[in-house]
């Protein structure tokens, strides 16, 4: 007995031994030597991200952790100027809208290639198109192809009716995009990383549209996750998921070289462990500060930068209650909230009141609109020629969640809980937490029933007041629960018109309309703010998270 | 021993279907919609219902359940919409880090914790037991995240100060979060990090990913700390008042061959198990500790897919989690019978 | 080989601790009074009683001891993200970051966390002890079955089972006690059954079963009473279990409805922001579950030392 434990025992740990060996055998070290690398110049920034990326491919997602990633590896046609959200040029120099408003001619920068070498010119141009267009399947799923489903609004074939019509590369440095009906803000949307130019050699190299394993089952091509290839100031080097995800200079860049070698994105989901990471230097920059944590920051000699606002934070209403359909009682309650203390006491710094469903930055925005200025007594007689002096409202908010419209629902919550028990109306609270059940409750059917009044709100994607507005009032929704036909068909012809010129004055009128409408409260419009170690320079924030990193240093 | 070790894997079946009806069930009956929680604020009814169409959310839920079930016998786990990842190769990618934490921490609370009830125990009643025993409660009664934090707070990113003429801020000198310095370029051919380094001879990439693992050990330790402190002080005072040890005092016996052939070898049975199920709880994944250390595994991993309604990863995780957890299991047991002179004889 | 059989192997380890100082001899003393002149003899146990003792009251009259009402925000205008007002005369230890006293605050929560830690102890001991009971009691094939189904509950990480049933119970009042309650289940079932399981083996019930006496009565008038001692000790750990717990609840974003109630394990989590403007803000309520955890802590091993037989030797 004691031979053959011994035995087995021995046995064992040549086993372990053996296999050991064997891996040592095969793990290679992929570091290349000492001395022989490019890294003479740049060292490394390293930003800490929410979540992994998605995919890298942008034209596949919607999520602003890979459009943060595919904004160093792509480039689109347009851009947003650093800092604003005014078109920039970008990969193309000019554009031409044709009189009808249905066709744009786009002059392509010149000598510039893809990162795969191939040439960027006007039938990547319209390879990229077609290559949208074309999709089938999964691909056309709204998770998977949001932008593309919701601006194009369909396919060639499967979800059909979609308004992109012909590409034609009339020179190497010309396309021309046609349309089959007008759409003002088509230049604009050009800025959104879904839409960025990627190399169509390497997208059919690596089969980029095979996405699907089966119907049921998604799984991105080798594209997507391997070999993106564009013409911006980085490529990526690795991804080790759940981990990090790591870029290298593009060294033939057409443009402003990056300056620093390498960049480093690291996943870290905990937003407290974000900021810690940033004390103990293992980071040099992250997004999405939290509002009490930026003083600390600043005073212990870290740098924050507040993005300009280009969101809304709003108090949403919900007409299937009776007493809410009263317009008076709707402008009680605007009257009865004190925006101004609602950024003082629950916003971080650089947050403003708001005044409509829209920032100023956007075209359409009308100073003018009636203002529901802070007034309890105004909100009192309101609610009493309401007869509705014993109002107890459900007030849902969400928790575990801060996004950029909203850091901390929670005390945004509390503030304008106690404004409006000071008004009078009784408040219930409704939480629920953010991802699934929130979402859920605001936005399903089934969720009419359980809230009142709720907190939302919408980070635009570019500038188009129909981002903003037409999302929210456009047509009958379970989260407002009225219907405005007036404001719907008005609405839907704001949309329409083939030029900015003419739907600016239009836009401002329907932002009047909806003032007096008060289908909600516009809240404020939070600042969104980064921090950056001392040493970091030449990061631009901007309001759209159009953020390049070729001109960041970094000195420790 | 062998025949014992194949009757219980043959068990585990039964137990793994069970649980996968279970969890489907389960699962379904969370709130919310799979679909809106992919498709986040900007969900429209339309797309909602595209969603569901494409994924088959919306068949019958027996429709759904067969289809699941036929695709697990062909061992296709099925992927994650919100990733478009394969649930096994995305558990395989982060199941190393939540092995390499649990066993990070179960060495600091076995090479902590045994001594010190041991100790504890020899001088019961003591002020020394007092210590030890209260000290290793501690780990219990805070909140794994405030502990992580302070821990974070004097280690890794420095108090302001002074005490004693020494600066507080130069016990800053662990890493905050994560698994590895960003920066370094390291090589990773299992994923289990230190083992990486050592393989590929990367010194300075295993040295950093040793150290990135102090922290979350010493939290997530904590807890089995505290249970093998008062597992081993119970059992040793236990085995101190058998006869047989007495019998050997009195037939003088060394005390030290009396510790080591008579008290440690029986007092350490009781110990083994609790050692053994508390790594079976840690490898289940420690959500906190993962989240707060930045230190990805499988634990939140898990509960970003319970946020997002990702059934297939939950189904698959948890299925993984729980052979994990039966295999443990087996280990102890069998293990039980190499230590128990009792169960050998046989 | 039949000691390995998994049904046996699955009990947990000995869960008999002793006192190593020399007790007096004290036959003829009934269980628990003997239990509680050694418990009156530990000073462990006699800080954990205090502690116990004093929270329990600071719970009930907590409308008496506080200076204000809880919840209520009355100064939330003075807090901004930036600042939460400290300490001044009208409010001795500050405001916290809904603008609520902070004593009145920590004062409430002491009730917030005895009745949550109560109520879901004594669901989480009545869903284990039915489970463990039966499976200890009939043995078995049920045994077999149950102890699978205890296993599967265990090998589910306990904090996503408790995630996953506030999920499903959604925001409503009891979700948290529920939630937590059920992470006890399987390992009150498991203690339980393991403990009965034990006392089968014991000499006393052998003789019992020899002279003659009906299973029935065997198992309620000896081996219950005899595996008791454990879960009531189990049942008073968990009290701090669960009292920590809350906040690691809180922590995921699931818990009460009003942000602003006094409840520590919420507060703890909300001052995360603050730790380094204002570590009162965590470090009080803190202090305050770790001083109630490590009273039930102290007072069920101490009592789990009193109540064992062989502690009487």
């Amino acid at each position: 007995m004691g031979f053959n434990r011994s035995f087995r025992r021995g046995l064992a740990v040549l086993a372990a031994v053996a296999l050991t060996g064997t891996m040592a055998a095969c793990a290679q070290s992929e570091r290349t030597p000492e001395g022989s690398s490019s890294e003479a110049a740049g060292g490394d920034f390293v930003f800490s991200a929410s979540s992994d990326p998605v995919s890298f491919d942008p034209a596949l997602a919607s999520d602003g952790e890979t459009f943060r990633i595919a904004r160093q590896i792509f480039e689109g046609l347009v851009s947003a100027k650093p800092g604003t959200t005014e078109l920039d040029p970008l990969l193309a120099t000019k554009w031409e809208p044709s009189a009808d408003g249905k066709s744009y001619t786009f002059t392509l920068r010149e000598g510039v290639k893809f990162s795969d070498g191939s040439d960027f010119n006007g039938e990547a141009v319209c390879a990229n198109f077609e290559r949208w267009y074309n999709w089938t399947g999964v691909n056309q799923s709204e998770n998977v192809s949001y932008y593309y489903n919701n601006l194009f609004k369909g396919f060639k074939s499967g979800k059909t009716g979609g308004i992109y019509d012909s590409c034609a590369a009339g020179s190497a440095t010309e396309a021309t995009v046609t349309l089959k009906s007008p759409w003002a803000g088509f230049v604009q949307a050009m800025t959104l990383p879904a839409f960025s130019m990627q190399s169509p050699t390497a997208l059919k190299q690596y089969d980029a549209d095979n996405t699907t394993g089966s119907e049921t089952d998604p799984r991105f091509s080798s594209y997507a996750t391997e070999h993106p290839t564009g013409t911006g100031p980085f490529v990526l080097d690795k991804w080790e998921r759940g981990q990090q995800v790591t870029l290298k200079r593009n060294e033939n860049y057409w443009g402003e070289k990056a300056k620093v070698a390498t960049a480093i994105v690291k996943t870290i989901s905990d937003p407290k462990a974000r900021t810690q990471a940033l004390q103990s230097g293992e980071i040099d920059g992250y997004d999405l500060v939290g509002p009490a944590d930026q003083k600390p920051l600043k005073d212990a000699g870290f740098q924050i930068q507040n993005r300009p606002a280009f969101n809304i934070l709003y108090l949403g209403m919900n007409q299937k209650n009776k007493a809410l359909q009263d317009v008076r009682v709707r402008q009680a309650i605007s009257y009865a909230i004190d925006k101004a203390a609602v950024v003082k006491n629950s916003l971080p710094e650089g947050s403003v009141a708001a005044k409509e469903f829209m920032p100023s930055s956007v075209e359409g925005y009308n100073d003018k609109v009636t203002d529901y200025s802070y007034n309890l007594d105004k909100a009192k007689q309101l609610l009493k020629d309401a007869n509705q002096e014993n109002l107890t409202l459900r007030f849902a908010y969400p928790t575990g969640v801060s996004r950029p419209y909203m850091p901390s629902p929670e005390d945004t919550f509390t503030v304008i809980k106690s404004q409006l028990e000071k008004a009078g109306i009784k408040v219930q609270p409704v939480a629920a937490k953010w991802s699934p059940d929130y979402l859920d409750m605001v936005q399903s059917p089934g969720g009419t029933d359980k809230r009142d009044i709720h907190l939302l709100g919408w980070t635009g994607d570019y500038n188009d007041p129909d981002n903003f507005i037409g999302v929210f009032f456009g047509q009958k929704s379970n989260e407002w629960g009225f219907e405005n036909k007036k404001l719907f068909a008005d609405l839907k012809a704001a949309r329409e018109l083939p030029s900015r010129e003419q739907q600016t004055p239009m836009y401002q009128k329907l932002n009047a309309e909806i003032a007096d409408y008060a289908p909600g409260v516009p809240l404020a419009h939070p600042a969104p703010s980064l921090a950056f170690a001392p040493g970091v320079q030449g990061y631009v924030a901007s309001p759209v998270q159009d953020e390049v990193w070729n001109n960041v240093t970094v000195t420790r | 021993m062998l025949r014992f070790a194949v009757r219980r894997i043959l068990l585990m079946v039964p137990v793994l279907f069970g649980l996968s009806v279970l969890l489907f069930a389960w699962l379904r009956a969370l709130p919310g919609d799979p679909a809106r929680a992919l498709l986040g604020e900007k969900a429209t009814p339309a797309s909602i219902a595209q969603v569901n169409a494409t994924y088959g959310f919306d068949q019958p839920l027996l429709q759904q359940y067969l289809t699941y079930t036929g695709r697990l016998l062909h061992g296709d786990f099925g992927s994650s919409p919100r990733t478009g990842e394969p649930v096994l190769g995305t558990f395989l990618d982060r199941f190393p880090a939540t092995v390499e934490l649990a066993v990070a921490a179960m060495i600091f609370a076995i090479t902590v914790g045994i001594p010190v009830g041991y100790f504890a125990a020899k001088r019961a009643g003591g002020l020394l037991d007092t210590i030890a025993v209260s000290g290793s409660l501690l780990g219990v009664v805070v909140p794994v995240f405030v502990l992580a934090y302070l821990l974070k707070i004097v280690f890794a990113i420095g108090l302001p100060g002074q005490v004693f003429g020494f600066s507080l801020a130069d016990l800053a000198f662990l890493p905050s979060s994560g698994r590895q310095d960003p920066r370094i370029d390291a090589t990773h051919v299992t994923n289990f990090y230190v083992l990486d380094g050592l393989l590929t001879r990367e010194w300075d990439a295993a040295w950093d990913a040793l150290i990135h693992l102090i922290l979350p050990a010493i939290a997530l330790g904590s807890i089995p700390l505290a249970i093998i402190v008062r597992m081993t002080r119970a059992s040793v005072i236990d085995v101190l008042n058998e006869d047989y040890v007495r019998t050997a005092a009195a037939k003088g016996l060394a005390p030290s061959l009396i510790t080591r052939r008579h008290v440690l070898r029986n007092a350490m049975l009781p110990v083994v198990t609790v050692i053994g199920l508390q790594t079976g709880a840690l490898l289940s994944g420690a959500v906190l500790t993962e989240s707060v250390f930045a230190f990805n595994g499988i634990g939140s991993y898990l509960f970003d897919a319970i946020s997002g309604l990702d059934f297939a990863v939950l189904q698959g995780f948890i299925l993984f989690i729980a052979l994990v957890y039966a295999l443990v299991n087996l280990v102890v047991d069998l293990l039980y019978g190499v230590i128990d002179p009792r169960l050998r004889t046989k | 080989m039949t000691a390995l059989d998994p049904a046996q192997s699955a009990r947990p380890a000995s869960l008999s601790a002793l006192m190593g100082d020399g007790m007096s001899d004290e036959q003829g003393t009934s269980l628990w009074r003997g239990a509680f002149e050694r418990l009156s003899r530990n000073p462990a146990a006699i800080i954990g009683t205090l502690i116990v003792l004093a929270f329990v009251l600071v719970a009930i009259f907590a409308p008496l001891l506080a200076p204000y009402e809880p919840a209520k925000s009355q100064w939330i205008d003075q807090v901004t993200p930036s600042d939460v007002p400290g300490p001044s005369p009208g409010h001795p230890l500050g405001l916290d970051p809904f603008g609520s006293d902070l004593l009145t605050q920590l004062i409430y929560g002491a009730r917030q966390s005895l009745i949550i830690g109560v109520v879901s102890t004594a669901i989480g001991l009545l869903g284990g002890a039915l489970l463990g009971g039966v499976a200890g009691a009939f043995g078995g094939r049920v045994d077999t079955f149950v102890m699978r189904l205890v296993d599967i509950m265990l090998s589910i990480p306990s904090l996503l089972l408790a995630v996953s049933v506030a999920a499903v119970m959604g925001p409503r009042p009891g979700a948290i006690m529920i939630a937590i309650a059920a992470a006890q289940v399987p390992v009150f079932a498991r203690l339980l059954r393991g403990s009965m399981l034990a006392q089968r083996g014991q000499d006393y019930v052998l003789a019992s079963f020899s002279l003659g006496l009906r299973r029935r009565t065997v198992v309620m008038s000896h081996v219950v009473p005899n595996s008791l001692g454990p879960v009531i000790v189990q049942a008073t750990l968990t009290l701090a279990t669960a009292i920590i717990e809350v906040a690691a609840l809180s922590y995921l974003g699931l818990g009460a409805s009003d942000p602003a109630i006094a409840e520590w394990g919420r507060m703890l989590v909300k001052a995360q922001d603050r730790l380094q403007t204002d570590p009162q803000l965590m470090l009080l309520p803190g202090l305050c579950i770790a001083v109630t955890a490590l009273g039930f802590t102290l007072f069920g091993e101490a009592l789990r030392e009193a109540l064992d037989p062989k502690s009487r030797r």
